[in-house]
């Protein structure tokens, strides 16, 4: 079974140990088990409990970012769910590269 | 092996009492135009490093960092090499080397005549130099407690934060508590950890300078619309900023810091400090905080560091002139997938084999036996990436030279 890591009790948040699908194990701070609603890539993030829109998004025991839609357990968040508080620009990144989409190569 | 932090090893002693972990003849060029000749003067040479400073017009930022360089404790011998027309002057620059009683010398190729003469003269010199250093420079006993060790992250993913940062933390703590100096920098990388940052000062003077460090960065950030995280750290998992901040944050371990230095400064005292390498308010708004992963191993390596750790998730493959540079990851596919660069496995702490406790230990047999003369992966590889930029921070000495 692929596995995940909670680092603080209060992240509401886990990251990816391996690449996974279906059940998960997650390690660390209040370990349980987790079924994934899609495939995640090793050092992604999975929400392990619901995250509300505007809410934090917490990892380390503090947040990260806010949430820019509902997410629900076991689902991949990364930035087409979640926005830093300070960098705009990485919300115009492609999701699953990281590429820059806004540069004109002209 | 028995505990690092008991550990001796020789090293070289310069007069400033500072222990080198190696012993170097350092080639610095003054301007682009001098750069080919040389690397033409150290290719094929031990023990010959070589760095240099682009431009014409002259940086007191950069000949500050350059200087700082040239005294290093790993550096025993200095050539500059200029063309012969820049601002930049490698005589100014051997004189105050020789101030540091270390030999140093330099020339113009424009004087020597040309590309072959330059190289063939600078050859003379530095074999010259190797051996008088080798000859010269005293052996002495040294232990953890005369370490300085700079600790950088680059290529970052999921993993930098779990288990590489936290590795070198570990590793910091025991460093610390051993009577020896810890830095850490990339306070642009800690962007949203304000209080967090502020709470880990060893003093109110501490607390100031770290709040002082933290609220020019953001404001930096803010200003040049550019927060340092990378595509390739979005595609390892980070999401925002503000992950990689706390990831990157875990490599200062747990101790109290005791103040910030800035470029080319050195530690004011044993413990864990933070370098601020941001560029400092000025009218013409240059310089970048951290252009590339080089830029701040040589601001590291400028604070005394006689070793530099990097931490990689994605991988990286470079090295660094002066202090040997060894490389860790936290990401195991990384590590099988690019061995022959990687240092150290941090993974381990992630599949349960290591605690972070051994693996900081394990780390320190690492730096005792690169400390010792044992080549890191990318010494051993040949790499010595270095780069110097123009760039502003304030000294007090730099309001002279201007015009009222």
């Amino acid at each position: 079974m692929s596995r995940c890591f909670q680092v603080n009790a209060r992240d509401n948040v886990a990251t990816m140990l391996d690449e996974g699908q279906g059940e998960v194990d997650v390690l660390g701070a209040m370990p349980q088990r987790l079924e994934l609603r899609e495939r995640v890539a090793l050092g992604h993030k999975v929400a392990l409990k619901e995250i509300r829109t505007g809410e934090a998004v917490v990892k380390f025991g503090l947040p990260i970012g806010r949430a820019t839609t509902e997410i629900r357990p076991g689902q991949w968040v990364h930035l087409h769910n979640c926005a830093s508080n300070f960098d705009a620009r990485s919300q115009t990144l492609d999701v699953h590269s990281g590429a820059t989409t806004d540069t004109p190569y002209e | 092996m028995s505990d690092p932090g008991q550990t001796t090893w020789n090293g070289y002693l310069r007069t400033d009492g500072r222990k080198g972990v190696r012993n170097l003849v350092l080639v610095i060029y003054t301007v682009e135009c001098a750069q080919h000749v040389a690397h033409a003067i150290a290719a094929g040479e031990e023990y010959v490093h070589v760095l240099g400073f682009p431009g014409c017009y002259d940086n007191a930022y950069a000949i500050r960092l350059m200087l700082a360089l040239a005294r290093h404790p790993n550096i025993g011998a200095v050539l500059a090499v200029g063309l012969g027309c820049e601002y930049t002057q490698p005589g100014k620059l051997a004189e105050v080397v020789r101030g540091s009683d270390r030999p140093a010398e330099s020339f113009y190729i424009q004087e020597k005549g040309g590309t072959r003469s330059s190289v063939a003269a600078g050859k003379e010199i530095v074999h010259r130099m190797r051996e008088q250093i080798r000859a010269e420079t005293p052996r002495v006993p040294m232990t953890l407690a005369d370490l300085t060790v700079g600790c950088e992250c680059g290529g970052s993913d999921g993993t930098s934060g779990l288990a590489g940062n936290p590795t070198v933390g570990a590793f910091f703590d025991r460093l610390v508590d051993a009577g020896g100096r810890a830095v850490f920098e990339e306070t642009v990388e800690m962007i949203g950890l304000r209080e967090h940052l502020v709470q880990r000062a060893a003093s109110t003077g501490a607390a100031e300078q770290l709040a002082a460090a933290y609220d020019k960065a953001e404001r930096y950030c803010r200003a040049v619309r550019q927060y340092s995280v990378a595509p390739g750290n979005f595609a390892g998992g980070l999401t925002t900023i503000e992950e990689k901040s706390l990831g990157a944050f875990a490599k200062s371990g747990s101790r109290p810091i005791e103040g910030v230095i800035r470029v080319a400064e050195q530690p004011r005292g044993p413990g864990l400090w933070m370098l601020d390498t941001v560029p400092d308010e000025h009218f013409m708004q240059f310089g970048y905080t951290n252009p590339n992963d080089t830029e701040g191993i040589m601001d590291l390596i400028s604070a005394g560091s006689q070793l530099v750790l990097f931490v990689t998730g994605r991988g990286s493959v470079i090295g660094s002139p002066i202090a040997p540079l060894i490389k860790i990851t936290g990401n195991r596919a990384t590590f099988s997938r690019m061995k022959e660069d990687m240092d150290f496995d941090a993974g381990r702490v992630l599949t349960g084999e290591l605690n972070l406790e051994q693996a900081g230990r394990e780390l320190a047999e690492l730096v005792v036996r690169v400390a010792s003369g044992e080549k890191s992966k990318p010494e051993e590889l040949g790499h010595r990436e270095y780069f110097i930029m123009y760039k502003h921070q304030d000294t007090p000495s730099l309001t002279a030279g201007c015009r009222a």
